[in-house]
């Protein structure tokens, strides 16, 4: 099994020398840490940076620059800055190579729900319909099953979509499951230590070839 | 040259202001906002407005202000997370709230503000954002898929906050508090700015203006800016 930041490292090795990337909050921004030697990712933030940049030294932090997790950040030699149409036009467009983010539930045709539970308050969505819609290549980084034990690789999302047949990837605690392209069955692409098929199976909802 | 300055936030405001009204407010949470407009805001008193901004501040400051007192009936908004007093007032059906994409809001804003009534976007495709609104096959490099209609919005009154302005009116913004301010600049029927900077005419390279004055009306310098920091994050120096 996994730990987060081995989770986040595995998620790393997808990074491709020149992409550029837009990790979501939570445990994507940990990608940030493991950006394997000799590969040249440049980070975009939703809000209007391309060229993210560490947090600054204590001391030198600047309210005019954050990130999309509202953090503060600091920019580097590559950096611009952009309004949010701009932004988003870059997500929108096709622009962006790769978009790695959590989720509450993906489902075994692509379909992702991470903004919404009903019944629950509800704070909305930001740019995470706009990041599956538009980015070429959609990682989900997420614990391979609920709090309550239940899997969230599913045949069918239960809550409400943030997107439809989007998500290339998924990479949990336990394995690595993807596929070739949109519209193709997910794949068993790499088991965790100590993990063997059983016991992802037992685990699991979603159909995925072995 | 019309004069577009004005000596503070309530002259700015003053004549502008009715209930009911629709404000657009930039900024990303409280990266880049009207700070000085939004109390203006607050002390006129003005009710049963809708706002159009990517988030709704926090209590106490930013759009926050103007929850405690009640003035927003409305908010269309992307992501409203950092808000105890708006999630108070959205359970009791006190404030209705229109959630969009932050891609989705960013875009109508730019539509309205070009006199573009609507375009077809795929985000928000089979979810409860696409509910109730037009869906059209395009063929694209990707083979035919499909879209939905959004609207382009316009504000009564845009609130707006750049770096440095000159009196034309021509704005620059500052590192990533540039934001949704340049949009709704385009999109306000009027549109009132508020600066750190009043430079002289001519200071500015006409290359460097993000915002031409054309989209400015009415322009003042805030002082004493706030510019709270939601989430301070800072890494250790390496012992020498």
């Amino acid at each position: 099994m996994w730990t987060r930041d081995q989770q986040a490292a595995r998620a790393a090795k997808e990074l491709q020398d020149g992409f550029y990337v837009n990790l979501g909050i939570g445990m994507p921004t940990l990608v940030a840490n493991f950006i394997p030697e000799g590969v040249d990712v440049t980070l975009q933030s939703e809000n209007g940076m391309l060229g993210m940049g560490p947090f600054p030294f204590a001391g030198e932090e600047d309210p005019d620059l954050i990130n999309a997790g509202k953090q503060t950040i600091t920019e580097l030699d590559r950096t611009s800055y952009f309004s949010s149409a701009d932004s988003f036009a870059m997500i929108r467009g096709g622009h962006i190579d790769l978009s790695i983010l959590g989720a509450m539930e993906v489902a075994d045709n692509g379909d992702i729900a991470n903004w919404m539970i009903p019944g629950k308050m509800v704070k909305g969505m930001g740019g995470a319909m706009d990041l599956v819609a538009g980015v070429k290549k959609i990682i989900v980084l997420m614990e391979h099953n609920a709090k309550d034990g239940s899997a969230k690789f599913k045949t069918a999302c239960t809550l409400p979509l943030t997107g439809k047949g989007v998500v290339d990837m998924v990479i949990s605690e336990l394995a690595v499951l993807a596929r070739p392209a949109k519209g193709a069955p997910f794949r068993l692409i790499e088991l965790a230590p100590g993990i063997d098929l059983d016991m992802l199976k037992a685990r699991t909802e979603g159909h995925f070839e072995a | 040259m019309a004069n577009k300055l004005y000596p503070d936030a309530k002259a700015a405001l003053e004549g502008l202001l009715f209930d009911g009204m629709t404000i657009m407010s930039g900024g990303f949470g409280l990266c880049g906002i009207p700070e000085k407009l939004i109390a203006a805001l607050r002390d006129a008193g003005v009710k049963g407005l809708t706002v159009i901004s990517n988030n709704a501040g926090v209590d106490g400051f930013g759009l926050g202000q103007l929850l405690e007192t009640r003035q927003i009936a409305k908010m269309i908004s992307s992501y409203v997370g950092e808000n105890k007093e708006f999630e108070r007032q959205y359970l009791a059906g006190e404030l209705q709230l229109e959630f969009n994409p932050q891609g989705t809001l960013a875009e109508r804003i730019r539509a309205g503000g070009a006199g573009i009534p609507g375009f077809y976007t795929k985000t928000g495709v089979g979810t409860l954002v696409a509910e109730g609104k037009e869906h059209k096959d395009f063929a694209t490099a990707s083979g035919t898929e499909t879209y939905i209609l959004e609207t382009g919005l316009i504000a009564d009154v845009s609130i707006v906050k750049a770096w440095k302005a000159d009196p034309y009116g021509n704005l620059i913004f500052r590192k990533t508090s540039r934001n949704f301010n340049p949009m709704m600049a385009t999109a306000g029927k009027v549109t009132v700015v508020e600066v750190e900077e009043l430079v002289p005419a001519g200071t500015f390279d006409p290359d460097h203006i993000h915002t031409p004055g054309v989209f400015v009306q009415r322009l003042f310098v805030g002082r004493d800016y706030e510019k709270r920091i939601e989430q301070r994050t800072v890494r250790q120096r390496e012992p020498a």
